[in-house]
């Protein structure tokens, strides 16, 4: 029975469960649901009762009513209530779905030190002002992620990966989110909403998940002919593993980096560096 | 150099105009009511052609990872599907229909600016042919949103985004033309006797979607002319790496956009609150409110655009103002759902599929204002937004909202049109293929949203139930077309052998049902004084007292002034 319900109720909203703000969307996104299925039923209703009960007979003779004041501004008024009380329960959650919380004391302690490149007004940070920052970067049609902890004090070098994002649980990630040709949209539902990545503009969202797991989501603003194939995955792992997973990345792109140069500088000796415009 | 002759003085008569006869009769005509019928015939073929191509992605996507289309060509057909439904059909179809009865409701005997009227529709068809035409090239495959960079040159080359652009232009212009007519003609062409309280609440309608194409209209046609310069001339305004800025398209086409939702909806507003006091015989309740609502709404309507772009790197100050005046915007919107309802209250209603489609109007309408109080909760369109939750969402408010008043509007008025009345049979059994054929395909596309399939994909995984929910989506879109082509049928067999209706088969409130039908080239002999909103009644009582002993109830009573007037 309780399994019924809870299938029944995934069925009618939104998918959440891996971040505090997906959740909190979810319960706001319930109570604009019941506030919506009284209204369905009851307009709904009168307009079917209305169908049934008043279809011509015999004999009957319609009532020629042109309006009633009071009730007109009455359900005017009401509809209005409603409204309001929406916004108003809409407002007292904002917070918890915009705002991140710091990190929980399991979480990666490193967070936040030093990690964020550039502050912006429109960034939410946690109250501790401590958050991992992670760049999010949209093109056709994959996207990167560029993590903190730069190689050169220039910021260049820093690690990243494509389509496959790693994050440590329980610990606090703000993301950056850019675009580098057209607009995308980064979304993975069950870590809250989706905002587009706009070139020439910044875009910030954040997520904390509690438990280690895999999350999937795609682009969501038509970006072109690939566009149904630009996926996205979250694995969240315990910040340890992070850790591991980060010095491994970094390790691994400097030595592809330096054998490029090797090779590269291989490549110049044989053809003659620089003889390019004069072959 | 030759003399001078001196003129001799000559009898000349210039010979009589010949009348047109033939299609050039057609080609050559300025009459209103031959203007509306083309609007009428060519944006239904258009509405045909958007119909195709929305069957042929649900076939697409009736099945996960499915390879029936290319992803170029997917996305091509979404692209083709809204630009037509959008600037082919749903406007243009209102347009037509105004063009047809605007001046009849009136009193007037044409419009204002004939000739203009009849530019108005060849632009609409240059438009049309033109962007169709790209189909045997490269169609635009931007989406009918076209949001830049992605439709600028270098990530779309092909000549169908200039196609798509020049649509926008023509059919722009054609309803901007269209739209002063409408203004000049209502304002100026009242019978004597109709004040601005004794207007048809179509009328109304028309009147408000006059002003929101005027104001509306001329800001895409601005975003696309930038966007057309971006691509060819060499300007940046929607590029980023220059100092453009993509967000200002977002900006200008939903500044245009949202307004267009209300230019798509309020017509069918004014149709159902001409057609269910019709067929309640009951006057409609709360005439005021509705036509303040009418206004109120178009006002409200040019604050809402942002909501459109909630997920977009936009200041907070605008996501909560943008939610609030999406929230107001309900209130007038409810308020008329409840007028509908309260004019049926209390009535005797007779179910004819005029009737029919505007109840389905009224159930199916109220779906979609509901759904759209959910996204205009910006937190919680953070998660629906661009999901197939929008899609359903659109689309009950603009087929169940549009596209059901277009269709009640064709039974009510086909009668007036023609001369002959539509099959009841058929036209009950189109409604209710396309009701239930509409709720199977949209109503679980709300479901295939929140469980996180996006729009405008060409596949997916079968992640969840995402097949099956696709596949019941996708067998409705045909019960759907099943149901649009059984009044395809009803048409085509009426216009020969339907029973002959006379000037006035549903005993009709406004003044269009006084003249014969179908309506002679000058609509009036004789223009009736108007004393009410519902002129149709007083004329009737009149010819029954005048005719004391006549059967007045019977549905065949002839106005006296009509049955002079058909020579």
């Amino acid at each position: 029975m309780g399994h019924l319900l809870s299938t029944t109720l995934a069925f009618f909203t939104p998918l959440s469960g891996g971040s505090p703000n997906a959740n909190e969307i979810d319960s706001l996104y319930k109570i604009v649901l019941v506030v919506a299925l009284v209204v369905f039923v009851a307009v709904e209703g009168a307009l079917v009762y209305a169908l049934v009960r008043f279809r011509k007979r015999r004999g009957a003779v319609p009532a020629q009513i042109r309006g009633n004041t009071r009730l007109e501004v009455g359900w005017t008024v009401g509809a209005a209530v409603i409204l309001i009380a929406l916004a108003v329960i809409t407002f007292v959650k904002l917070p918890a779905i915009q705002n991140p919380p710091n990190s929980g004391p399991n979480g990666d302690q490193l967070a936040g030190s030093g990690r964020v490149l550039y502050a912006s007004s429109e960034r939410k940070l946690p109250p501790n002002g401590k958050a991992l920052n992670i760049t999010v970067i949209g093109r056709q049609f994959i996207w990167q992620y560029v993590y903190p902890g730069a190689n050169e004090p220039d910021g260049l070098g820093a690690p990243y990966s494509y389509e496959a994002m790693v994050v440590p649980t329980n610990t606090t990630v703000t993301l950056d989110i850019v675009a580098s040709d057209v607009v995308h949209s980064w979304w993975i539902p069950e870590l809250g909403g989706k905002f587009q990545a706009v070139p020439g503009y910044h875009n910030y969202t954040w997520f904390k998940i509690p438990k280690p797991g895999i999350y999937r989501g795609q682009c969501a603003v038509l970006c072109g002919r690939g566009h149904a194939r630009m996926l996205a995955t979250v694995r969240a792992v315990p910040p340890a593993q992070f850790d591991e997973w980060l010095a491994k990345q970094k390790r691994e792109i400097s030595e592809a980096n330096a054998a490029a140069q090797a090779a590269r500088a291989k490549l110049n000796g044989q053809t003659g560096a620089g003889q390019v415009e004069n072959p | 150099m030759a003399t001078y002759v001196a003129p001799i003085p000559q009898v000349s008569a210039s010979r009589a105009q010949r009348q047109a006869s033939g299609w050039t009769s057609w080609i050559t005509t300025t009459d209103h009511k031959r203007i509306g019928i083309m609007y009428m015939v060519t944006t239904f073929v258009f509405f045909c052609l958007g119909g195709v191509e929305a069957l042929m992605m649900r076939l697409q996507l009736g099945a996960p990872n499915n390879t029936l289309v290319t992803p170029a060509v997917y996305n091509q057909l979404f692209t083709m599907h809204g630009t037509t439904m959008v600037f082919l059909f749903v406007v243009p179809m209102f347009a037509g229909l105004a063009n047809y009865f605007l001046p009849l409701m009136i009193g007037a005997r044409d419009m204002a600016f004939p000739r203009l009227n009849a530019l108005s529709f060849w632009l609409l068809l240059a438009g049309g042919v033109v962007f169709y035409a790209s189909i045997f090239f490269n169609p635009p495959e931007a989406g009918w949103t076209s949001y830049a960079p992605l439709s600028n040159a270098n990530f779309s080359p092909s000549g169908g985004q200039d196609a798509w652009i020049y649509l926008i232009h023509l059919t722009g212009l054609s309803s901007i033309l269209g739209a002063i007519n409408f203004y000049a003609t209502i304002a100026n062409m009242r019978a004597r006797g109709m004040s601005w309280g004794r207007l048809p609440l179509f009328i109304w309608a028309i009147l408000t979607y006059s002003v929101l194409i005027i104001f509306a209209m001329p800001v895409i046609a601005a975003a696309v002319t930038l966007l057309l310069t971006d691509r060819h001339f060499g300007t940046h305004f929607y590029d980023p790496a220059n100092g453009g800025s993509p967000l200002l398209w977002q900006n200008l086409f939903w500044f245009f956009g949202h307004p267009e939702v209300y230019i798509m909806v309020l017509p069918g507003f004014g149709i159902v609150s001409e057609i269910l006091p019709v067929f309640a015989r009951k006057p409609i309740f709360g005439y005021k409110a509705i036509a303040a609502a009418t206004v109120a709404i178009a006002f409200l309507g040019f604050l809402t655009w942002a909501h459109h772009m909630f997920t977009a790197p936009i200041p907070e100050a605008i996501l909560v103002f943008v939610m609030l005046s999406s929230y107001f915007i309900a209130v007038p919107t409810g308020v008329k759902i409840l007028n509908w309802i309260a004019t049926l209250w209390r009535g005797t209603i007779e179910f004819k599929t005029p009737l029919l489609f505007c109840a389905g109007f009224i159930a199916l309408f109220l779906i979609g204002g509901i759904s759209g109080v959910f996204l205009a909760t910006f937190p919680v369109d953070w998660q629906l937004n661009e999901t197939y939750f929008v899609v359903a969402h659109l689309h009950f408010v603009l087929m169940g909202g549009s596209v059901f008043t277009i269709f009640a509007a064709i039974y009510y008025w086909f009668p007036k049109m023609t001369g002959r009345m539509l099959s009841e049979g058929l036209g009950r059994l189109s409604f209710v293929l396309m009701f239930v054929g509409f709720l199977t395909t949209f109503l679980i596309q709300h479901v295939i949203g929140l469980d996180g399939m996006p729009r405008r994909i060409y596949e997916y995984d079968n992640v969840g139930n995402l097949h099956l929910y696709n596949l019941i989506s996708t067998v409705g879109s045909f019960i759907l077309g099943l149901g649009v082509l059984v009044t395809i049928v009803n048409v085509a067999r009426s216009v020969k052998v339907g029973v002959v209706a006379g000037p006035d088969p549903w005993k009709g409130n406004t003044l269009e049902w006084f003249t014969p039908s179908p309506p002679p080239q000058n609509n009036f002999d004789v223009i009736p004084v108007v004393r009410s909103a519902e002129p149709m009644k007083d004329i009737r009582r009149e010819v029954q007292r005048r005719t004391t002993g006549a059967d007045a109830t019977g549905t065949a009573t002839v106005p006296s002034g009509a049955t002079q007037v058909g020579v």
